[in-house]
């Protein structure tokens, strides 16, 4: 019998998530700026107000210290709270609630409190909402021990890692892709909760491994199906989890194909991507037949024009042409 | 011009496996140097050269023919004897990538005669991989595949060898209860100025005592052979370390007696990683004139130990446990060691391996000179 799937876009596999958790535990509520009234600022939680009231789907004054702190408060007396922050920009000013009280509570009591907490935001470029909220700074979150850093880059995982996250006994940070929500493709009519502990690879390849995660793991796939037509087999990984990192995948991979290229949206000074090829240089060097590359944004503040926007980001052909050339010389 | 033999590492060892050469013709080779790896049952063993010169053609090819112990398996003829075509630092660096290089080392090809194809002339694996379809099959690895059960190949070694100890060896044994109460306060004190990584295990004061007493007492320091003892110039000393799969090795620890603690703890850490890592050097499972084993860890308060032959002399440490004391006729807990040492009565009497343990005994009250 054939998988029954259907089409649904990645806001609404969100949205799904958001539902599922509302239903099937009564301590989850959602809150954040404009959650409720307006739907979310990315319309993902359109139409929860209505379906589960007002105490369950709280809009927030402008504040993400205040309500990240409540947030905390609300994990620690019992709830399963999803705080929404409506881009990781705005994030900052909640850093020191997330950094010095979610991440450590549980080191600083000794162990007796846990904060059971989950996170949501958007992140990254690609929209044209230029230089203070396009910025993808996931990987500066992946710095920080205590917390669980997640990228859904496909509707699976922005359908199933939230239930998966608020089971989680510590914070969970989960990192949408504002690019991704009118993303649509074909899911699983039974999909649900996902495992957050392993990366994944999408497609297997012989020559290259790309190595990358969030909306520019779109771009390697679709460079992939480009660099296949000439012959050259990539093998595509989704990081999935941020923090802690799936290094066994890409390192068994670099084992193979003996070349790896990552593609990290975050800067290149002290990304993400310079940790996962320090960790490719220490542990599989002598399986490397070229360097490690890395593909990143500029590192400049986004600019809002859009071609200067696509000049600043990662985009296919670059990929395309990186690859060629770590493969053929 | 020297014969490089197969060599005996054990005196239950009569065979052993090439499994490769780490050398070629016309090598330069110098005391200590790896020059084969050989397999015996009880695992595999970096076999060391213990003359400088020049390799020799080699006679004898890696397995999977077993070399019985004696076989002369190469030549190396005295340096002056042949210029040296060893290539120099001095030449340019070769631009490899590490996985290339690895594969040309598995594959013996020397780099220098690779051909780069990469950016700048890098030499990437493709272009390895291209020697290897043309070179023809002989020039294939000359390197075995394990070829023998380790477990149950310890098994028979270790039967084979005790066996023949307590068939052949009139064992004597002696034991003294130690206080070690000076001993552990010295190395408590020390200890606590340290970091832990930089701190000492209370075995390796026994060792260094062992050590110590062995100059005192030298004829426990030697090996049987032929019917006559053979007093050994240096004191390395065997220690029993039991491998997680099951069975044990007892290789050497070289020169006890000159070694600092700090320096005697680091060769063992050393050394058990080497041993439980398969990485150990054929020397190393020679050269030992007497065995240490401790089995104080488990609880085992005296060990009656079993010669490991051609050695004549066991000293077996239980676990240090405190116990009533009496001195001077009063009563006090006292962390004690019970010591005891096996020892062959061909090569010695009771009274030579009492003064041994008394040695011993006394060079543990004073921790400070250990």
């Amino acid at each position: 019998m054939a998988e029954q799937t259907r089409t649904i876009t990645y806001r609404d596999a969100v949205k799904e998530g958001l539902r599922e958790a509302l239903q099937k535990d009564e301590r989850v509520f959602l809150m954040g700026e404009d959650v409720g009234r307006y739907g979310g600022c990315f319309a993902v939680s359109g139409g929860l107000l209505d379906e589960f009231g007002p105490d369950r789907i709280r809009d927030t004054p402008l504040s993400e210290s205040t309500f990240t702190g409540a947030g905390i408060g609300a994990a620690l007396g019992g709830m399963r709270p999803i705080v929404e922050i409506m881009t990781v920009n705005f994030s900052l000013l909640a850093l020191d609630q997330i950094m010095n009280n979610a991440a450590t509570y549980l080191h600083m009591s000794g162990g007796l409190f846990n904060v059971p907490l989950v996170i949501r935001m958007a992140t990254g470029g690609g929209k044209q909402l230029a230089a203070q909220h396009s910025h993808s700074l996931e990987g500066w979150y992946a710095h920080i021990p205590g917390i669980k850093v997640l990228s859904p880059a496909t509707l699976e995982d922005a359908r199933g890692m939230l239930w998966t996250a608020l089971a989680d006994p510590d914070p969970v940070l989960i990192f949408e892709p504002a690019v991704l929500y009118p993303m649509a493709g074909e899911l699983a009519a039974d999909a649900g909760a996902v495992e957050i502990d392993q990366a994944k690879i999408l497609r297997e390849g012989r020559d290259l491994t790309l190595i990358s995660y969030g909306s520019c793991l779109h771009k390697c796939l679709e460079a992939a199906m480009s660099l296949a037509e000439e012959g050259i087999a990539t093998e595509v990984i989704d990081l999935r989890t941020l923090r802690p990192l799936d290094e066994t995948c890409f390192l068994n991979s670099v084992a193979k194909t003996h070349r790896a290229l990552i593609v990290d949206e975050g800067w290149r000074s002290g990304s993400l991507a310079a940790e996962i090829s320090a960790r490719i240089m220490e542990q599989a060097f002598y399986q490397l037949d070229a360097p490690v590359e890395r593909i990143c944004s500029a590192e400049v503040p986004m600019p809002y024009a859009r071609h200067m926007e696509e000049a600043a980001l990662p985009q296919v052909m670059t990929i395309v042409e990186t690859v060629r050339r770590m493969v053929h010389g | 011009m020297a014969d490089f033999i197969m060599p005996s590492l054990g005196a239950d060892m009569k065979e052993g496996l090439l499994v490769a050469w780490r050398v070629k013709p016309g090598d330069q080779v110098k005391h200590g140097d790896i020059i084969a790896e050989i397999e015996t049952q009880k695992g595999l063993f970096e076999i060391e050269v213990f003359s400088t010169g020049v390799v020799g053609p080699l006679l004898v090819n890696p397995g999977p023919d077993k070399v019985p112990v004696g076989t002369v398996m190469t030549t190396i003829s005295a340096g002056d004897e042949l210029p040296s075509p060893a290539r120099t630092s001095s030449e340019k660096r070769i631009n490899i990538s590490p996985a290339a290089r690895r594969l040309a080392d598995e594959n013996h090809i020397s780099i220098y005669d690779l051909k780069g194809s990469g950016p700048d002339g890098v030499i990437g694996l493709a272009d390895v991989e291209r020697v290897l379809t043309l070179a023809p099959p002989v020039a294939a690895p000359e390197v075995v595949k394990q070829t023998t059960d380790f477990k149950t190949g310890m098994r028979d070694a270790i039967a084979a060898a005790m066996s023949l100890s307590n068939r052949e060896i009139p064992h004597y044994y002696l034991a003294s209860d130690i206080d070690m109460s000076c001993a552990l306060d010295w190395l408590e004190e020390r200890n606590r100025q340290r970091s832990i990584r930089e701190r000492l295990l209370p075995v390796v004061l026994p060792l260094k005592a062992v050590a110590l007493a062995l100059k005192k007492v030298p004829q426990l320091n030697a090996h049987w052979v032929d019917g006559k003892i053979q007093l050994k110039k240096d004191v390395h000393i065997g220690f029993a370390i039991s491998l997680r799969g099951g069975g044990l090795l007892t290789p050497a620890l070289h020169n006890v007696d000159q070694l600092s603690l700090d320096q005697l703890m680091a060769a063992l850490s050393d050394l058990i990683t080497r041993t439980r890592a398969g990485k150990l050097r054929g020397s190393e499972m020679t050269d030992a004139g007497i065995t240490v084993t401790s089995l104080g860890d488990l609880g085992v308060r005296t060990v009656f130990g079993v010669i490991y032959p051609p050695q004549v002399g066991l000293v077996g440490l239980g676990r240090i446990a405190e116990q009533p004391w009496v001195e001077q006729g009063a009563v006090s807990a006292r962390p004690v060691l019970t010591a005891t040492l096996a020892a062959d009565h061909r090569a010695s009497d009771g009274h030579l391996g009492a003064q041994f343990l008394d040695a011993f005994t006394r060079i543990l009250q004073e921790p400070a000179k250990l």
